[in-house]
């Protein structure tokens, strides 16, 4: 017979009154506030590259890209967007950049097995599911369109 | 043989004496408060070495070490080894085994592994089996972050009340002569599983765990808190101390300011570390380099040590299992007279 008999309900109502409270109204300004400004940063880029090199919309809108994946990953290696990540949650997370991240991030995790069964391994691991299901979900409208699309 | 067996606590008659103890801390560990405390600090985390496993490997190996030329004994002195860690396959404790002359059993019970190896180690002394035993663990941030959660620049956020895996080695070693404490009881505990699936918050995983140990200590010994001078437990950090306290309080066991969690103090309470410190170097690395001294010093004569390990792993967490636990725990007196 234990000491301890309490059902996973009861328990449940001890974890939820000690824990400290997770801040989701400041999260979410948080979010929409970092998220916000990586998004004004990208739009700063495509201006400067309309302006300044000539480039089409589309394409200062690609090399704007191009410049936040860059940026995600040179702040992941240098250590600093696992910090904007914990303040700012989904708001790095879901830009490009947080795209960035999660490739870096693992490729200087795995960099000690080597360039194949490390790096090469596991460049994926947290990506991964992202770029599956965003094929499958490509492939699954693409298909609609074909069909029905006209 | 002149051991006695009370409940789930065993009574040594020839309690065993911790002769020596060496403590490594990483450099997190290095910025708290109880920093001066500890005999060897780590400015990079990989030792010098090419990977953060083997860093951890030479953390402990030189923690060992350390204590061994602490007590003025070498590897071949002793009896038998437990060793272990947090990392798969315990690869730690098994490497460091490698380079010593000397018997060694790896154990496991996640973070209330260095417990469980005082436990041991003292129950082989005392039924007749070894006369020298070094019982050791580690842990470190980076080899269990990658192993049990995302690699370590992964942006994500976490929540208040999560738990910074300590980077520490501390390895004792039990004797017949010497030192300032001695081993007199030894409680094994149960595995406890209230349900809690959040990898975040292992405190509150390992708090019904610590509860059921301490008040089986009390049972089977007829004690209360009165009894102790300080209950301290591994690494329930500072959300589950408070969770602990309060499964005590309706037991009416009211422990009050005479309990002190390791994880939750070894980084000082700052919010950066969430609710604190876990993994086993905590309380590794916290017993015998803060507790021991102040026990030496007089400030507690008994000491109720128990060990709290969260028995997760990556794949449990990914097939939604709930978080089982385990505590143990050993009564450490300073030993009269010395």
């Amino acid at each position: 017979m234990k000491n301890i008999n309490k059902t996973t309900d009861e328990f449940k109502k001890i974890v939820q009154k000690e824990q400290p409270p997770v801040n989701k109204t400041a999260n979410f300004f948080k979010a929409f506030l970092v998220g916000g400004t990586i998004c004004l940063i990208g739009q700063v880029f495509q201006e400067l590259y309309m302006a300044f090199f000539n480039y089409s919309q589309q394409d200062a809108g690609t090399m704007a890209t191009i410049t936040m994946i860059f940026l995600g990953g040179l702040l992941t290696g240098l250590d600093i967007y696992d910090e904007i990540g914990q303040f700012a949650g989904a708001g790095s997370l879901v830009p490009v950049t947080g795209f960035a991240n999660a490739m870096v991030a693992p490729a200087l995790e795995y960099k000690q097995e080597g360039f194949i069964i490390g790096i090469g391994a596991n460049l994926f691991s947290i990506a991964g599911p992202v770029l599956a299901y965003g094929m499958v979900s490509a492939f699954i409208v693409g298909l609609l369109q074909t069909l029905f699309g006209g | 043989m002149a051991v006695k067996t009370k409940g789930q606590t065993f009574v040594f008659a020839n309690p065993p004496h911790i002769v020596a103890h060496a403590s490594i801390v990483g450099p997190e560990e290095s910025k708290g408060p109880y920093s001066e405390y500890f005999d060897l600090h780590l400015d990079d985390a990989k030792y010098g070495e090419d990977s953060w496993e083997k860093g951890e490997e030479r953390m402990a190996a030189n923690a060992v070490d350390l204590s061994l030329d602490k007590a003025s004994v070498t590897a071949a002195d002793v009896d038998l080894m437990l060793g272990g860690d947090l990392l798969n396959q315990l690869i730690t404790a098994d490497f460091v085994a490698r380079d010593l002359d000397t018997p060694f059993l790896g154990i496991y019970s996640a973070c209330a592994t260095l417990v469980e190896g005082l436990s041991l180690g003292a129950a082989l002394m005392d039924g007749g089996f070894a006369d020298c035993v070094v019982a050791f663990a580690s842990s470190h941030y980076q080899t269990a972050e990658r192993q049990y959660r995302t690699p370590l620049e992964y942006g994500v956020q976490y929540p208040p009340y999560k738990q910074f895996t300590v980077t520490a080695a501390g390895s004792y070693v039990l004797g017949w002569l010497g030192g300032d404490v001695w081993i007199t009881h030894a409680t094994m505990g149960k595995v406890i599983d209230l349900g809690v699936t959040d990898p975040n918050d292992l405190g509150s995983a390992m708090a019904p765990a610590a509860a059921e140990i301490i008040l089986q200590n009390f049972k089977d010994l007829n004690r209360s808190p009165a009894d102790y001078d300080l209950i301290l437990t591994g690494d329930l950090g500072l959300t589950g101390k408070k969770v602990l306290t309060t499964l005590l309080e309706e037991k009416n066991i009211m422990a009050g300011d005479k309990l002190m969690d390791c994880g939750g103090e070894i980084f000082g309470g700052q919010e950066q570390y969430g609710s604190g410190g876990s993994g086993v170097g905590a309380s590794a690395a916290f017993f015998g380099s803060v507790i021991i001294p102040r026990m030496k010093a007089g400030e507690f004569r008994r000491v109720l040590f128990v060990g709290t390990g969260a028995l997760l792993s990556a794949l449990t967490v990914k097939q939604k299992e709930s978080i089982p636990a385990i505590a143990h725990a050993v009564v450490v007196e300073k030993i009269p007279g010395g």
